[in-house]
């Protein structure tokens, strides 16, 4: 719990979802777009450039404060845990959230990002990058 | 595992989706069962425009799950041949396809107006079109269907443009503003029909049968597409690094092939584009590499710097057909000639090679100015190329219905046979470097020069002191391997990663056992299951005519005898039994 996924170089991404399907693959065992905690897409079709969306890994973070089950807890070093156990899948959460980083799969459960740097691992343009981060 | 074909009938606007496991199981999937799938759905002697003409699409088992397996097949009757219409295009269309839940589509039928598929996960809509039909520019369709439909970000869009909606015999079908299936008339099916585009989007998961084994060959495989030299032609200054190469070499058509080598290639090469012309490179879906490459044209309209922006994807086939072909230039008048194309949504392969027989043509007075309706034709002329180009596409007269019929159609009527380049009634991809590419272009099942890579043949026999004997067993290698990456519908830039061996592993990572013994067998069984479906259209390789341009101009291995070209044939058709 010491890392965090940094947007480095927005402008280098050329769309190629590597980053999606490694995280889904990693995490969820699957081949997904929407297991993904990273969200690539385009805004106004691929001659318009790419949005890249991440969780932003907040200290304080507004997704767990706006939790009202307490399925969401602050992760040391900023970001969030998810307790599935707890989650009743409201989405209150998602709203919270400014960028948006926070989706819901199929079985309606909040995928959240674990800074594990998978993405970054399978990002061939150095769009994404792992950065260490101070724990309190 | 993976089997469901989704079939449309736009006479009726009814849809089902049945598991067709019986042909995946057997033949992968993308053209192996694509094939098999127009076979059922394609007799004899259907008119490529008529409804009952098919429309399919597939992909293949290991699409959008393992890195560069990122294209789409769609097979058809072509209106340019009058027998196999193959195609394929990347984009983020076989992803959509896969998380949709789709591996084929089948459309049949003609709608009573203009109308575009909304597919979306399971909700299958067939939509009216009428307010877009005559919208010409296939930029502008995409901009107006992504406002009103969903899957924002990731969905994939099929539509064509004014040439298309003409019938231009070889009108493609743009995919997602850059990619397209292109050359043998998808399009102009697609305007018979009355269908302009397909929106298409998904949200569901591949499952994969055991994670490890699978991983870890995704793992091995981005790293040497990434990591290794194997992918840095693509990457770097992408196909258009050709320009130089075959030009040094003489293998690069220009002037209507009436040479083939171009005193002005530097200016308009891969050189030139990336260090003048690049704006950025973007990728298909789940393809580290990002090979396709965008030019930005800007160009002045006014004076106070007022500036016209336009972002135009290119690549060798286009720098050749508009560029060398046509004798121009300058890299900049190419790129608008492209977009030209590209806005109406015409093959740029053909389009050029259909200017560069009529600019000679009208050089030995075959057609006149009352023909062209007074634009005069000469190489190197762009300005006359582009007002051609919009003529093509409008018709106004005789002259111009038969240049939107192709070359082949337009020398029938015109004249001009034996400079009609074109091989099995295809206007011709950027190679003359040798016997190889002619053989393979009219033996291949689309005549395309990707279908045995013809032309790297060539090269090899030029270090290598290859027999013909020796040039035709490795046209049928690659005639017979090739169907096994268009089954998987990998890209075939990646096709040095994706040799057999590990075609092989990628397969039994994700639960699919095949020998190698078996994957051969399978190629050519696909093979023949074509030219099985060519035959049954009329196709006779026998009755296609060489011109005789092909003999007259130097190539890369020097002048092309036609006894060479008979005795590989006889050699081709005996050693695969066609």
């Amino acid at each position: 719990m010491s890392a965090r996924i940094k947007v480095a170089n927005p402008n280098r991404c050329i769309g190629c979802y590597s980053c999606m399907l490694a995280c889904s693959r990693v995490n969820a065992k699957t081949a997904s777009l929407i297991d993904s905690a990273i969200d690539i897409r385009t805004s106004g079709g691929i001659e318009s450039g790419l949005e890249i969306i991440v969780c932003r890994s907040c200290i304080d973070p507004p997704c767990a404060r706006a939790c009202p089950t307490g399925a969401l807890t602050p992760r040391n070093g900023g970001g969030v845990i998810l307790d599935k156990d707890l989650c009743d899948s409201c989405m209150t959460c998602a709203s919270a959230c400014l960028p948006r980083a926070i989706h819901f799969d199929k079985a309606g459960m909040p995928v959240i990002c674990t800074h594990c740097g998978v993405c970054a691992r399978f990002c061939s343009h150095d769009v994404l990058e792992l950065r260490k981060t101070e724990v309190l | 595992m993976w089997s469901n074909v989704l079939y449309i009938d736009l006479d009726t606007g009814e849809h089902k989706v049945k598991d067709r496991a019986d042909l995946f199981d057997k033949y992968l999937g993308g053209t192996g069962v694509a094939t098999q799938l127009l076979l059922e759905e394609c007799p004899p002697g259907t008119d490529p425009f008529s409804p009952k003409a098919p429309i399919i699409f597939s992909i293949g088992p290991l699409n959008t799950i393992f890195p560069c397996v990122s294209k789409t097949v769609s097979m058809f009757k072509s209106p340019m041949t009058g027998e196999l219409g193959e195609s394929h295009a990347g984009g983020r269309l076989s992803m959509a396809m896969r998380f949709a839940g789709y591996d084929s589509i089948v459309i049949k039928g003609r709608a009573e107006k203009p109308c575009y598929l909304s597919i979306h996960d399971d909700e299958v809509q067939i939509k009216d079109a009428t307010s877009i039909w005559n919208v010409s520019s296939v930029e502008v369709i995409g901009k107006i269907l992504r406002e009103v439909e969903p899957g924002k970000g990731r969905r994939s869009i099929m539509r064509i443009g004014g040439a298309g909606v003409k019938m231009v015999r070889y009108a493609n079908v743009n995919v997602d503003t850059y990619r397209h299936f292109g050359r043998l008339g998808l399009g102009a099916v697609f305007g018979s029909k009355n269908l302009k585009a397909i929106v298409i989007s998904g949200t569901e998961d591949v499952e994969i049968p055991e994670i490890a084994p699978y991983s870890k060959m995704y793992n091995k495989l981005y790293d040497a597409v990434v990591d290794t030299e194997v992918m840095d032609k693509y990457h770097d200054l992408g196909t258009a690094a050709n320009i130089n190469v075959l030009n040094q070499l003489k293998g690069l058509p220009t002037r209507n092939l009436k040479q083939s080598g171009f005193e002005n290639a530097e200016n308009i090469s891969g050189e030139y584009f990336a260090d003048n012309l690049l704006l950025r490179k973007i990728a298909c879906s789940n393809c580290p590499i990002g090979c396709i490459h965008i030019a930005m044209l800007k160009t002045t309209f006014q004076k106070g710097h007022e500036f016209e922006v336009n972002h135009i994807s290119y690549d060798y086939e286009l720098i050749y057909s508009l560029g060398t072909n046509l004798g121009i230039n300058l890299a900049e008048d190419v790129l608008r000639l492209i977009d030209r194309c590209e806005r109406y949504g015409l093959d740029i392969m053909s389009t050029g090679g259909v200017l560069a027989w009529a600019t000679e043509s009208y050089e030995r007075d075959l057609i006149t100015p009352t023909d062209t309706l007074g634009i005069a034709l000469r190489f190197g002329d762009t300005n006359n190329y582009l007002k051609m180009i919009d003529k093509i596409v409008e018709m106004p007269n005789k002259f111009y219905q038969t240049l939107a019929k192709g070359t082949v159609a337009a020398a029938a009527e015109y004249g001009g046979e034996d400079f009609a380049v074109n091989l099995g009634g295809l206007e011709i991809a950027g190679y003359h470097t040798g016997p190889a590419s002619i053989v393979g272009q009219m033996v291949g099942v689309r005549h395309s020069h990707l279908d045995n890579g013809g032309y790297s043949i060539d090269q090899k026999a030029a270090s290598q002191q290859l027999t013909g004997e020796q040039m035709v067993d490795k046209l049928i290698y690659e005639d017979y391997w090739r169907m096994i990456n268009n089954s998987l519908v990998a890209c075939l830039f990646a096709r040095g990663v994706y040799g057999e061996q590990t075609i092989i592993d990628a397969l039994a990572s994700v639960g699919i056992k095949k020998t190698r013994d078996e994957l051969e067998t399978l190629g050519r069984e696909i093979f023949l299951a074509k030219y099985e479906f060519k035959k049954q259209q009329g196709f006779d390789v026998d009755k296609i005519k060489v011109p005789g341009r092909f003999y007259e101009t130097i190539s890369q291995l020097g002048m092309i005898k036609e006894e060479t070209i008979r005795e590989m044939l006889e050699l081709y058709k005996k050693k695969t039994g066609i």
